[in-house]
C-alpha cells in the first residue's frame, strides 16, 4: 500500500483505516487500545448475531462485535488472518472483528464529507462521514452506536417502523 | 486530598473504633463488668472523640461529647455509681454520639431533640452528685487558650481572656518566687513524688489541658504545685498556641505508685515532657526536678522528642527510677533560644509520634483500590499459571520431569498467594455486627419488649465483598427475632421465662464457608397460622399437605408477611423472600429451625469470598460453562425409565419419588434447538430460589475447579441466564450459569424460546437482528 499519509496543519485528526469485505472503514485513532490477531471467542447466549462472543483480553472479558453483521452486511466466519481492533466505547472495551488493518491516515476534519441521504438508514448510524482518498472512498465510523444498547435497540425500532412505513 | 482532608479522614476511621470501644465498654459495664480499665477505656474514647472534634472545630460534636465525657468522668471518679438506669442512659448517649460524629463526616444533621434530650439527662446526671459544681463550666471545653494560672483546683478549666498578658506575667512570676524554695514536706511514712511535666504544643493542640491533668493528680492525694515560667518568652517573640509554661508537683499519698501517677499522664505522653521521680529513693532526682526544669524548658524545642520518649519508656522500668532520667542533662548541655519554628517542627515531630505509637503498631491503612488491584492480579496469576500447566502439559512433557514439578511449586506458591491476599481483604464480621446492639436497644424500646443480644465469633472472618452486603438482611433478620419472634415481657413471664429475651448472633467458620446463625427464645413459628396465612393469600392450596420443615420455609415465599398490623420495624413491605433473595445473590443458603415456645434459628451460610467460586466445569453444545457448586445437590445419569414428558415440550425426571423439572441448560440458553436424549448426558440436580429444585442436563462434566469472577457488565452488559465470566486454563473464557435464571423459565415465552431461540424472550435485543436481515 502506497503512502497516503499527509501532515496538514490545522485540525488534523489521525484514523486508522481497515477492510471490511471490500469496502475500506476508519475509526479515531485515540479510541484504539490494541490490534491483536484473532482468537476463538465464547459465545455468549443469545446474543446479538453480531456479538461474536468473549475473548480473554489478559484478564478481562471483551465482548467482540462483527462489524461487518453489526452493519447490516454478511456475517463473518472469522479465522486467524482476521483482525480484532480493541476500542474503548464510553469506559468499555470492544473488540471489532475486521477483515484486515490497512493504515494510519491523518486528515484534515473539514475534508470530511458528509454521508449522502441516499445511503441506507443501518448504516446511516453507524458512518459518520465519507473521506475521499486517491479515488478511494473511506468511510468514518461512530463507535457510539457499535454495541448493543438501548439507544441501538430505540434506533433500530425506529428505522424498522420507518422501513415499514 | 489536601493533607487536612486526609488527617479528617483518619480521624473519623478512628472515631468509628472509638465509638466501637466505647459501646463494647458500656455494654461490658451493663453486663456486671466494674474493671476500672474499662471504665478507663470508655472514658478515654470519648475523650480521644472530643479532643480531635476540638482539632477540626466540631463544635456540636465537642459540646456533647464533652457533657458525655463529664459524666463518665464522675463515673470514673466513683462519684457516680453506674447502675443499670444510668448505663442505659450512657447507651443511648453513645448512639446520640454516634450520631454526632456521622453527622459531622458526612455533613448531615442530628435529631436535635434527641441529642439535647440527652444531654440535659447527662448534665442532670452529672449535677445529682454531691459537689456537682467541680463539674467542667460549659464553655470552657472548646478552648486552647492555655491558662498558665491554672494551679488553682478549684478554677481548673476556666480560661482567662480578659487577663492581659503583663497581669499574667506578673502573677506567674510572682507565684514562681513565692513558691520556689518550698521543699515538698513528706509527713509520716507517705511516699512523695516529684513530678516535672512540661506540655508541649501538640498536648493543646488536641484539646487537652494541663490544669485538668494537674486536678487529676491533686486526686491522688497531696499536691504542692509549683510553675516553671522561665520558658517564657517576651511578648515579642512569643507565639500564641505555642507551650512555655510547665509545672513541678510534688505529690505525697500512702499507697502511691508510679503507674497511678502515668496513667493520669497516659493520653498526654509523648506531647510532653514528663519526669516522675520518688523522693528518698532519688535524693539526686528530687534535686534535679528542682532545679533542672529552667534549662530543659529553654531548650524544649530542641530536645530530642526520642530521646524523650525513650526516657519516659525507660522511666517505666522501676530501677530507672533510682537514677536521674537520662534526658534531663541533655537539654542543660545543649541550651540553645528556641526559634518557634523549630518549636513548632519539634512539636509536630512529637504529635507525629504520639500518633504512631496510639495506633497498633501491628496493623497498617492500606487503600482498598491497592487491595483489589492486587487481588486482581493475583486472579491473573491463578489463570496464567493454569494455562502454563495445561500448555505443558499439552507438550507431553513427563509428569517427572523437572519442568513438571516446578510447575507443581509454582502452583502451590500461586494458591497460597492469592490466599493470602484475599486474606488481606477479609474484615472482621465485627464491621457489621457492631451496629446490631443500637438496633437492637432502639426496636425493644420501640416495641416494648427487654431484649438482651448475645454476639459470639465476632473476629470471624469474612471477604469485604460479602461483608458489605451482609449488613441489610441481618438487620432485618435481627428485626424480625425480636418483632416477630420475642414475646411482650408480661407474656414471657405467664411462659415462665425470664422477662428479658435473648436475640443470639454468632459468626463461625464451617467448611470454608462462614455460617452466621441469627436465634432467639421467643415462641417460635406458629405453624398453624403461617399455613392459614398462606392458604389466605393463596400461596398454597388448602389441601396441600406440609411437613413442619415446609410450613417454616413458607415464611421466605414472595408477598408473606405474618405480622397482623405493619408495623414500624417489620413489614415494611421486605419480607424474608428478600431476606432470602438477597442471601442467595452472594451465593449463600438460609435455614430455619423453629420449635414452638423456645424459639426459632436462622442459619446462613455464604462464601467467604465473591472473588473466586467453586464451580463444576460441564460441556453442554460445545460450550464450556460453570455451574455454581453452592447450587448443586448431586449430580446423576438419568435412566430412559424415569425421564417422563409432560406436555408438549417439558420433560420431567423422577428423583427418589420426586419429580423435578428437566431442563436442558444447552436449548435455554440458546446454544441449541434440538434436545439430545437425556440418557446421554448428566442431570445436575440443583436448588434455587425459593428451594425450588431442577434438574440440568448438561452433556458432560469435566471436573470441579475453583475459578476467579470475572464481570460480563464491565464490558458488556448482563446476560440472561449468565451470572459472570470466568477464565479457565487453556485461556478461554467460560461462562458461570445464573442457576435461578436457566431454572424459571417464563411460561409465555417457554414455546418461542424453544422453536426459536436467537428471538427468545430473554433478549431484548433482537431488533438490530431483524436490522441485518434488511441490510
Amino acid at each position: 500500500m502506497e503512502d497516503i499519509v499527509q501532515r496538514k496543519t490545522g485540525d488534523g485528526i489521525e484514523l486508522i483505516s481497515f477492510r471490511i469485505g471490500d469496502q475500506e472503514f476508519c475509526v479515531d485513532i485515540m479510541a484504539v487500545r490494541e490490534i491483536r490477531g484473532w482468537t476463538p471467542a465464547t459465545s455468549l447466549p443469545q446474543a446479538p448475531s453480531f456479538v461474536k462472543g468473549v475473548i480473554n483480553l489478559r484478564g478481562a472479558v471483551l465482548p467482540i462485535v462483527d462489524l461487518a453483521a453489526r452493519m447490516g452486511m454478511a456475517v463473518t466466519e472469522p479465522n486467524e488472518r482476521h483482525v480484532i481492533i480493541v476500542t474503548r466505547i464510553c469506559d468499555q472495551q470492544v473488540g471489532l472483528l475486521v477483515d484486515a488493518v490497512c493504515d494510519i491516515i491523518t486528515v484534515d476534519t473539514g475534508t470530511i464529507q458528509q454521508t449522502p441521504d441516499l445511503a441506507c438508514d443501518v448504516v446511516k448510524t453507524f458512518v459518520k462521514g465519507l473521506l475521499a482518498m486517491e479515488g478511494r472512498m473511506i468511510s468514518l465510523i461512530s463507535l457510539d452506536n457499535v454495541l448493543p444498547t438501548l439507544e441501538v435497540e430505540q434506533t433500530g425500532a425506529e428505522t424498522a417502523s420507518i422501513l415499514a412505513a | 486530598m489536601d493533607p487536612l482532608a486526609a488527617i479528617k479522614v483518619t480521624f473519623f476511621q478512628e472515631c468509628e473504633e472509638q465509638l466501637a470501644e466505647l459501646e463494647g465498654g458500656l455494654l461490658a459495664m451493663e453486663g456486671g463488668d466494674h474493671d476500672p480499665e474499662i471504665v478507663n477505656a470508655v472514658f478515654r474514647a470519648v475523650h480521644s472523640i472530643k479532643g480531635g472534634a476540638g482539632a477540626f472545630s466540631l463544635e456540636d460534636l465537642v459540646r456533647f461529647s464533652h457533657v458525655f465525657e463529664t459524666a463518665l468522668d464522675l463515673i470514673r471518679s466513683g462519684d457516680i455509681q453506674a447502675d443499670q438506669e444510668t448505663l442505659k442512659l450512657l447507651l443511648r448517649s453513645a448512639d446520640v454520639l454516634a450520631d454526632h460524629v456521622r453527622a459531622a463526616r458526612d455533613g448531615g444533621s442530628v435529631d436535635e431533640g434527641r441529642s439535647s434530650a440527652m444531654a440535659e439527662a447527662l448534665e442532670a446526671l452529672a449535677s445529682g452528685m454531691g459537689g456537682g459544681g467541680e463539674a467542667d463550666t460549659g464553655d470552657g471545653f472548646a478552648d486552647f487558650v492555655f491558662n498558665p494560672v491554672t494551679i488553682d483546683m478549684s478554677d481548673a478549666a476556666a480560661p482567662a481572656p480578659d487577663l492581659s498578658i503583663e497581669d499574667l506575667l506578673a502573677r506567674v512570676t510572682g507565684e514562681a518566687a513565692s513558691t520556689s524554695d518550698v521543699p515538698a514536706e513528706t509527713a509520716g511514712d507517705d511516699v512523695t513524688w516529684h513530678i516535672r511535666f512540661y506540655p508541649q504544643v501538640g498536648l493543646y493542640q488536641k484539646a487537652n489541658e494541663s490544669g485538668l491533668l494537674l486536678r487529676e493528680l491533686a486526686r491522688l492525694g497531696k499536691v504542692e504545685v509549683r510553675l516553671d515560667a522561665s520558658g517564657l518568652p517576651t511578648l515579642q517573640n512569643m507565639n500564641p498556641e505555642d507551650a512555655y509554661l510547665g509545672w513541678s508537683v510534688a505529690l505525697s499519698g500512702p499507697t502511691l505508685e508510679e503507674a497511678s501517677i502515668r496513667e493520669v499522664f497516659e493520653w498526654v505522653e509523648g506531647d510532653c515532657y514528663l519526669d516522675i521521680v520518688r523522693e528518698g529513693a532519688a535524693p539526686a532526682a528530687a534535686v534535679a526536678a528542682g532545679t533542672a526544669p529552667a534549662a530543659s524548658i529553654d531548650a524544649v524545642g530542641e530536645v530530642d522528642v526520642m530521646a524523650l520518649i525513650r526516657a519516659a519508656q525507660a522511666a517505666e522500668v522501676p530501677a530507672a527510677a533510682m537514677t536521674p532520667p537520662t534526658a534531663a542533662p541533655r537539654p542543660a548541655e545543649a541550651p540553645a533560644k528556641v526559634e518557634p519554628t523549630k518549636t513548632r517542627e519539634a512539636a509536630l515531630d512529637a504529635k507525629a509520634q504520639a500518633a504512631a505509637r496510639e495506633a497498633s503498631p501491628q496493623t497498617i491503612r492500606v487503600d482498598l483500590e491497592r487491595v483489589d488491584r492486587l487481588i486482581d492480579l493475583v486472579g491473573e496469576l491463578v489463570i496464567n499459571q493454569a494455562m502454563l500447566t495445561q500448555r505443558v502439559a499439552e507438550c507431553g512433557l513427563q509428569r517427572a520431569s523437572s519442568v513438571a514439578m516446578g510447575l507443581d511449586d509454582l502452583e502451590q506458591l500461586t494458591r497460597e498467594i492469592q490466599d493470602s491476599v484475599m486474606a488481606i481483604r477479609a474484615q472482621p464480621v465485627k464491621s457489621v455486627f457492631q451496629r446490631f446492639p443500637r438496633l437492637v436497644r432502639e426496636i425493644a424500646a420501640m416495641t416494648g419488649k427487654e431484649v438482651r443480644l448475645i454476639m459470639d465469633g465476632e473476629g470471624t472472618e469474612v471477604d469485604k465483598t460479602v461483608i458489605e452486603r451482609l449488613s441489610d438482611p441481618l438487620t432485618h433478620m435481627i428485626r424480625n427475632a425480636i418483632d416477630h419472634g420475642l414475646e411482650t415481657p408480661d407474656e414471657r413471664e405467664a411462659a415462665g421465662k425470664p422477662r428479658e429475651g435473648v436475640v443470639r448472633l454468632a459468626a463461625l467458620h464451617r467448611s470454608g464457608r462462614i455460617v452466621i446463625e441469627i436465634s432467639d427464645d421467643g415462641r417460635g413459628i406458629n405453624r398453624p397460622r403461617v399455613k392459614q396465612i398462606a392458604v389466605d393469600k393463596g400461596l398454597i392450596s388448602p389441601e396441600t399437605n406440609l411437613s413442619d420443615d415446609e410450613i417454616d420455609n413458607l415464611i421466605f415465599m414472595a408477598g408473606f408477611s405474618t405480622a397482623a398490623t405493619v408495623s414500624d420495624i417489620s413489614g415494611r413491605g421486605v419480607g424474608m423472600d428478600v431476606v432470602r433473595r438477597s442471601i442467595q445473590s452472594l451465593g449463600g443458603r438460609i435455614n430455619i429451625s423453629s420449635r414452638p415456645g423456645q424459639g426459632s434459628t436462622f442459619t446462613l451460610s455464604l462464601p467467604l469470598t465473591l472473588a473466586v467460586l467453586d464451580g463444576m466445569v460441564v460441556t453442554v453444545a460445545g460450550q464450556t460453562l460453570v455451574a455454581p457448586l453452592t447450587a448443586i445437590i448431586e449430580s446423576l445419569q438419568p435412566k430412559a425409565a424415569d425421564v417422563r414428558s409432560l406436555g408438549p415440550n417439558a420433560q420431567v425426571i423422577a428423583i427418589r419419588d420426586t419429580h423435578v423439572p428437566l431442563i436442558d441448560i444447552g436449548r435455554s440458553l440458546g446454544y441449541r434447538t434440538v434436545t439430545p436424549p437425556p440418557t446421554e448426558g448428566v442431570a445436575l440436580l440443583v436448588e434455587g430460589e425459593g428451594g425450588s429444585r431442577a434438574a440440568l442436563m448438561v452433556d458432560a462434566i469435566q471436573g470441579q475447579r475453583q475459578v476467579v469472577i470475572k464481570s460480563l457488565e464491565a464490558n458488556y452488559r448482563p446476560v440472561p441466564g449468565i451470572a459472570a465470566a470466568t477464565i479457565l486454563g487453556d485461556g478461554r473464557v467460560a461462562l458461570i450459569l445464573d442457576i435461578d435464571a436457566v431454572m424459571v423459565p417464563k411460561p409465555h415465552e417457554g414455546l418461542g424460546a424453544a422453536s426459536a431461540p436467537a428471538a427468545g424472550g430473554f433478549d431484548p435485543a433482537v431488533v438490530p437482528t431483524s436490522l441485518a436481515k434488511v441490510g
